[in-house]
Formats: structure tokens, sequence, C-alpha cells
């Protein structure tokens, strides 16, 4: 392996690994937020201590989000400093943006909701748990724009002499189209993956015998987390579906390859739900097919026609061939990878609402469901959403390839020149041994205080005035 | 004024912020093993926590200066961003490990009773500290002193053209800097006798800092010296003693006052001797990154400078706020039992400090424990609760 692939394996694991957190602490947060609210608008001593129960989940999995974070924003510039020297005009602004509205807000107010139990006024230490839902979302919207720059350029231009492109309409960057449904997208996922969580946790306290008097308190839980992760769920379908139009008209090549398709189809193309044999297109395949739906998610039509892997790929030789930015002898994303990305994230994130549904029905009236092989079916429901983000993630950037800046700039031409493989390999080594070590801890340690359950109620103690010496919160 | 320049300053800003702000959690990070020492395994424990709790609210928000400065780099000087981070490839991945190490250490160290996994998680955050606060001391006196960087703007040497002595004392002065800028915070916030060991300890590591800072920037300044920078480096001396000065009286506040002030000078001084380069080369003149070869274009700068000049402010406003609303003293007699996700105390930490009467497990803080006389080392007890704002109200 040379330095581009191994630092290209850098990037996939610390991304996909950073966006394990990412989703639980955007989703997670809001619910949170609103149990607080909840308790202080209501005075239901259970929303109290479901805010407290779920915060304290809440901060473990935040911790790791935001250490793996900031390895994410010095990656740039170690491993791929001829990326950054090339949109770096462009794809700076809104990292720099993003440090400075969302990172500051999320960090500063929840050290504040968590340090401020009977400091800070009640109304506002409900809303420091809000700010930092915002925060997360401000954070999710500028780095989903800066990566849709990279999927969908616009708002530049090209500057030959200087070599590098150049920011020209900052706005169209930031309403890029492919940056306004895949918000929303990646949004209702990460809201999947709370709801998921809150979901499994109530669950897994409501099943079982000795719940007592908590059932109601888990039992609503239990609920309120299906209904979020179903809701979401029929957003991010919906959501999706319209990135995949908008995606087919400006990236089709990805989804050709989300299909494997070879040949152009000039109308009612089908989509395979699965398929064994090779991709290569060489081979009659074994598929389950859906006619037309391949046609339909392209274009919403079910007899729109779809162009294929290889008219496309000679039509990319002919148009990009011409400049060492953007020679690359495939044109062509990596098809198996791609094609299966893509179904296991449809068909991860469809069974999850699905799951969601059927808990829904589970626990009507009083009930509870007592089969003990749905109980786990619940309970490790989180986990898929959580992996239909990554494999979505794994879709959308494997997809994208041989491009680091679509039709701008070869993924080949992005790494750092100066740094040595010997270098890349320390620290992906490092990476993988420190990330694999810590997520053992992480979930060991969220495992441990999800069977500890929502603590015992407790009147908060008001604010102290001003000029007493008042008590203070020990969280640490 | 050029906007390249206004986004030099503002960069020097941005990492001045860094290293007044995170510079006291990195110094109280390096001191958990001297001063949270006690005669017994539980007073160290106890100490420690009131260490760690004295950050505990604001040390995250600090550590954002840092992800700004870089992501403001890359913004306003794709050049500099690129050719640094690429540059400095094996210390910023350890800066990186032991951050990542040493903020789960904050979190989670009292996550779980249980002195094994606290030890480990003590060893994190000492680790932790000490690296960056040495190797950003290294890497910015590299930059300051100028890298082999050829006429494409890459870097050409290795590790070991980064660690050169003077850029290794460099290192040495960030981490006495922040050891004594840490003590002076520690004493600033505790009560009892962490607090006259933390006063201690400020007096000793702010001598030894004293002089090497000085000997280093002399070395940095003869040659290149302006005006400026030479004025910057008389008050940073300054201050030092000044901190050092009031420390012996007993005026905390004034003290911290001190240390901010002469990392902030530092930090000046780094930056004027700097400019109008940004990653100087030793190899050509020619090849030195500039504020005028590095930077964006123009529209990027504007689009940036009005979200600095709107913003900027707005989080200066909430950090201060919050560092007003974490402003009282903490002492050992305040900390709760150790808490743990089995125990009720683990939920309950955070409120039963307030109500004496709700918990058995929370109840260790009556609230008359809050109200113990300042010791007796405390010569100034008025002011000393002021400055503890300090901080963010530059």
């Amino acid at each position: 392996m040379d330095n581009l692939d191994l630092a290209r394996w850098q990037f996939a694991i610390t991304t996909v690994y950073h966006f394990l957190f990412v989703p639980v602490t955007i989703g997670l947060s809001a619910l949170v937020a609103w149990y607080h609210t909840s308790w202080v608008r209501r005075r239901r001593q259970d929303d109290l201590r479901l805010a407290k129960f779920f915060g304290k989940l809440f901060t473990i999995n935040f911790a790791l989000g935001l250490v793996t974070g900031i390895v994410q924003e010095f990656q740039f510039g170690m491993n791929w400093s001829d990326y950054s020297r090339f949109v770096g005009d462009i794809f700076g602004a809104p990292l720099a943006i993003e440090a400075l509205l969302a990172f500051f807000l999320e960090s500063t107010f929840l050290g504040l909701w968590i340090f401020g139990w009977g400091r800070i006024p009640e109304k506002l230490h409900a809303a420091c748990m809000w700010i930092v839902h915002v925060g997360t979302l401000l954070s999710a919207y500028f780095i989903l724009a800066a990566n849709s720059f990279m999927q969908h350029p616009v708002g530049y231009r090209y500057n030959p002499q200087t070599g590098r492109t150049e920011l020209t309409d900052f706005v169209a960057v930031l309403t890029n189209k492919v940056q306004l449904v895949t918000f929303p997208h990646v949004v209702a996922a990460a809201y999947m993956v709370g709801g998921a969580v809150v979901m499994a946790v109530a669950l897994w306290h409501l099943r079982r015998v000795d719940v007592g008097r908590d059932s109601g308190m888990y039992r609503r839980a239990t609920r309120l987390g299906a209904v979020v992760t179903l809701v979401a769920g029929l957003a991010v379908a919906g959501t999706g579906d319209l990135q995949g139009k908008i995606m087919t008209e400006v990236q089709p090549m990805k989804m050709a390859a989300a299909e494997a398709l070879y040949t152009s189809s000039d109308g009612s193309a089908p989509f395979s739900l699965l398929t064994i044999g090779s991709l290569d297109g060489t081979q009659e395949k074994f598929a389950v097919t859906v006619p037309g739906l391949l046609s339909f998610l392209a274009t919403g039509h079910f007899d729109g026609s779809v162009q294929g892997i290889n008219e496309l790929k000679a039509e990319y030789a002919q148009r990009y061939a011409g400049s060492p930015l953007t020679a690359d002898g495939t044109y062509t994303p990596n098809i198996p990878l791609s094609y299966w990305s893509f179904r296991l994230m449809i068909g991860v994130g469809m069974l999850a609402a699905l799951i969601a549904l059927l808990t829904l029905w589970t626990t009507r009236g009083d009930r509870v469901p007592r089969a003990r092989w749905w109980h786990w079916a619940v309970i490790a429901t989180p986990l898929l959403p959580i992996l239909g983000n990554s494999f979505g993630w794994i879709f959308t950037e494997a997809g994208r390839q041989p491009w680091l800046v679509f039709g701008v700039m070869a993924t080949s031409t992005g790494v750092s020149p100066s740094v040595s493989a010997g270098e890349v390999v320390t620290s992906m080594v490092v990476y993988t041994l420190l990330y694999g070590v810590l997520a053992v801890v992480e979930v060991k340690l969220f495992l441990a205080y999800l069977r500890a359950g929502a603590p015992a109620f407790e009147e908060p103690a008001a604010p102290a005035p001003e000029d007493e010496d008042a008590p203070l919160a020990f969280a640490y | 004024m050029e906007l390249s320049t206004v986004w030099f300053v503002i960069i020097a800003v941005l990492w001045t912020g860094y290293f007044v702000l995170e510079g006291f959690d990195f110094g109280v990070g390096m001191l958990l093993p001297v001063l949270g020492r006690g005669a017994d395994a539980e007073t160290t424990e106890k100490r420690r926590r009131v260490m760690v709790n004295t950050i505990g609210p604001v040390w995250d928000g600090n550590e954002v200066w840092v992800l700004t400065a870089g992501g403001a780099t890359f913004a306003a000087f794709p050049h500099w961003y690129a050719t640094m981070f690429s540059a400095f490839y094996l210390p910023l991945l350890l800066i990186l490990v032991a951050l990542i190490v040493r903020n789960l250490g904050f979190d989670y160290r009292g996550k779980r009773d249980d002195a094994q996994w606290r030890a480990r998680w003590d060893v994190a955050i000492i680790a932790g500290s000490a690296v960056p606060a040495l190797l950003w001391g290294v890497a910015l006196t590299n930059v300051v002193r100028g890298l082999p960087i050829d006429a494409h703007k890459e870097f050409t040497g290795n590790l070991f053209t980064l660690l050169n002595p003077v850029s290794l004392l460099g290192g040495l002065v960030t981490v006495g800097l922040f050891l004594t800028h840490g003590a002076l915070f520690t004493a600033l916030k505790t009560t009892g006798p962490i607090r006259e060991d933390a006063r201690a300890v400020a007096t000793r590591t702010g001598v030894v800092t004293a002089v090497l800072a000085v000997v280093l920037l002399v070395i940095l300044g003869v040659g290149n010296g302006t005006v400026g920078s030479w004025l910057t480096t008389l008050v940073a001396a300054g201050s030092l003693v000044g901190a050092l000065a009031a420390n012996l009286r007993g005026r905390e506040g004034w003290a911290f006052v001190g240390t901010f002030v002469t990392i902030a000078m530092a930090v000046a001084t780094y930056f004027l001797l700097l400019f109008p380069n940004v990653m100087p080369s030793t190899l050509d003149a020619a090849w030195s990154l500039t504020t005028a070869n590095a930077s964006s274009t123009p529209y990027t700068l504007k689009i940036m400078t009005w979200v600095a000049v709107v913003f900027t402010p707005i989080v200066l406003i909430y950090q201060s706020w919050t560092y007003w609303v974490f402003r009282k003293r903490i002492g050992t007699d305040h900390i709760p039992a150790a808490t743990g996700p089995g125990s009720p105390g683990g939920h309950s930490a955070p409120s039963s400090a307030g109500t004496p009467a709700a918990e058995p497990v929370g109840a260790a803080t009556p609230r008359s424990a809050a109200t113990v006389p300042e010791p007796v080392g405390a010569t100034a007890p008025g002011p000393v609760a002021l400055p503890a704002s300090k901080p963010a109200a530059r």
C-alpha cells in the first residue's frame, strides 16, 4: 500500500468511527432537552429522572464523539495537504465557522448543563441542553456543506494562475442543492439513532419483572423513543428519495454504481434487492429484482432512463483525461462496495423503523411484550440506524471516487507529498489501537450506566443567592 | 490594513485565547500528582477531585480555541495550514492522542468508584496534559525560527529537524508557564491546604520559568527583534515577576492575571517576530510562506471577517458568563462521596450537594462545611474572589 491508500484507509477508519458517536450526540441531546424541559413545565418527577439518566448516557457518548472529531479537523492538513491547498479557499471557511459557531456552543453549554444543577435558574438550565442541541445541528450543517461541495462543487472558480480553486459565492456553497437534501437526511438519521437508543434502553428496564412502580416511566420512554425512531425513519426515507434524484443528476456514476448498472437503460430499469455472483457486469447473475424501481429512485418515473457505468466512464474519460488534476484511469468507484453499502443502508434503516412500529403495537395500552427474543431484537435496534449511518457515509464517499471534488480534483492528487508512508502507517496503527481500546471502555461504561437505570428522584436545589457561600455541583 | 494582516492578528488572538485558557487546565492536569497528594489515599483522591472539578465546567470550552485556530488557519491561510500540519505530522499525532486520552480522563475518571480505574485515567490526564504543553511550545518555536521549506511550500525535514535545542527550550517554557498558570488557578479556585500548596508550587515553577523564558525570548529576538517584540518581551517578563510577587503576598487573583498577561505577551512576541512571514523557510527566504502568498482570496477573507466580527464577541460573552457562574472556590470539604453507576450517588452528585437532608450518600457536604473560614495564609480574602472571572473578561 502506498501513501494514498494508507491515507484513504485512515480517513475511512477515523471518519466511520467518529460518526458512530455523532448521531447519538445529535439525537440524544434533543431527547434529553425534551425531558428536562418537560420536567420544568409539567413537574412530572419521571421526566427529571429520565433527563438525568439519558443525560449521563449522553455525556459518556459525547466525550468520544468530541475527541475523535479533533482528529478529523487536523487530518485534512496532516494527510491531505495538497487537497487543503487546492480547496482551502472554499473548504476552510465552513470548518472555521463550525468551530466558532458550533463547537464553542456545544462544549460551553454542556459544561453548564453538567455542572449547573442548583447553580443556574432551572429554565435556563434546561435551555442549556437545547443550546447544545442547536450546536450539534449547526456543526452538522457546516460540515455537510463542506462535504456537499466535494460531491457537487458550486460557488467557485478555478484560477489557473495559482492552480487553486477560489470561492466566488459563499451563499451558493451553503445552499448547494446536494446540501439542502443531505442535511435533513443526516439529521433525520441521527434522530432515528437517538430515538432508538431511548426506546431500547427503556425497554431494557421495562421488560424486567422487578421494574415495579417505574414501569409507567419506562413504558412512556419506550414509546416516545419508538415514535421518534419511526417518524425520523419516514423522514430519512423521504429525504433519501429526494437525494437519489439529485445524485442521479449531479453524480450519475454514483447511482449507476449503486445498482452495478453497466449498460444504460432506456426505460424501466429494475432494482435488485440482492445479487449472488459477480458484480462486474460480465456474467449473468442471480438476483431478486423489482422492475422499474431503479428508474423510480433515480428519476421519479418507473420508466425513466438511467445511464450505465460503461457509457459514463467513456464520457468522463473524454472530458477529464486531459488535465493532471482530473486524470484517472478508472473514473469508476468500487462497484461491490457501492452496491452493497447502498442496499445495507436502506435495509437496516427500514428494519429499524419496522421494529419501532412493532414496538408501538406491542406496548399499546398496558401491554408489555413478553417474548425474550423480541426484547433482544428491540434492545439491539440502535445498532441498526448506527450501521445505517455508517453505510450511508461509506456509500456516499466511496461512490464519489475516484474524485475528491467531483469533476475537479482526483483523489490521487490530494495527499501530503511531504509525509512519508511510515508516518501514515504509524498514525494509522496508533489510531486503530487507541480507538479499539476506547470503544471497549466506552461501551462497558455505557452499559454499566444503562443497567443502573434512572436515578431516584430528588428535588433539585434552588439556585443560591449571589452572596451566599453556595454548595457546588460536582460532576467529576 | 490588508485583510490578510487582519487574519494574521485574529489567528494570533485565537492562539492567545487557547494558551491563556487551556494553559491553566494543562497546568492543573500536570500538577495532579504534585498537588493531588495527601497523607492517605482518601485525602489524595479528594484533592484530585477538587482539582479536576475546578476546571470541570470550562476545560472543554477552553480547548475549542485551538480547534478554531486550526479552522481559521485553514480558511484564511490554506498554505500555512497545509504546510504546518503536514510538517508537524508526528508531534501533532502525539498531541491528538494526548488530548483524546486526557479529555476522556476528565469525563470518565469519576464515573466508576474504582481506585484502579481512577489511577489509569489519572495517568491519562497527567501525560495528556504534559505532552501537548511541551509539544505546542516546540512546534510554535519551530514556526518562528523557520523550517526547511522548499519552493513548493513543502517541508523537507524530518522529526529530528523539529527537535532542535532552541525549540525544545520553547517547549520547556510552555510547560513551565502552564505549570505556574495552573498552580495559580488552583490557588485561586480552592480553599484549604491545597491552596497553600498550590501557591508554593507556583513560586518554585515560576522562578525557573522566568529564567528559561527570558533566555528563550532573547535567543529568538536577537537579530529578528523589533521594537514591538522587545516591548512585549519586556511586558511578559515584567508581568511574570509581578505575578510571583503578588503570589508571595497572597494576592492570588493578581498573580493569576500576571501569568495570564505573561502568556498573552509571549504569544504576541512570537507572532510579532513571525510577521509578515507565517512559515519562514530556512532554505531560501524567497520560499517563505507569508501573509500575502499563503492567504485565501479577499472574498473568502471578507466573509470570514464578518463571521469573526459578529460571533467572536458572542462567544466571549457566554464563555465569560460560564466563568462567572462557576466562580466559587471549592475545597476537599465540599467533595461528596465517590460515585459510580451502581451507587445512587452516581446520579445524585449534581443535586445532593445542595440539600443536606435529601440523601444519605450525597450528604457528605453539609452546608456548614462550605463556610469553613479561609485558611491562615489567606492574607487577601477580599479581592481574590473577583479576578476569578478574569480569564474570559479580556
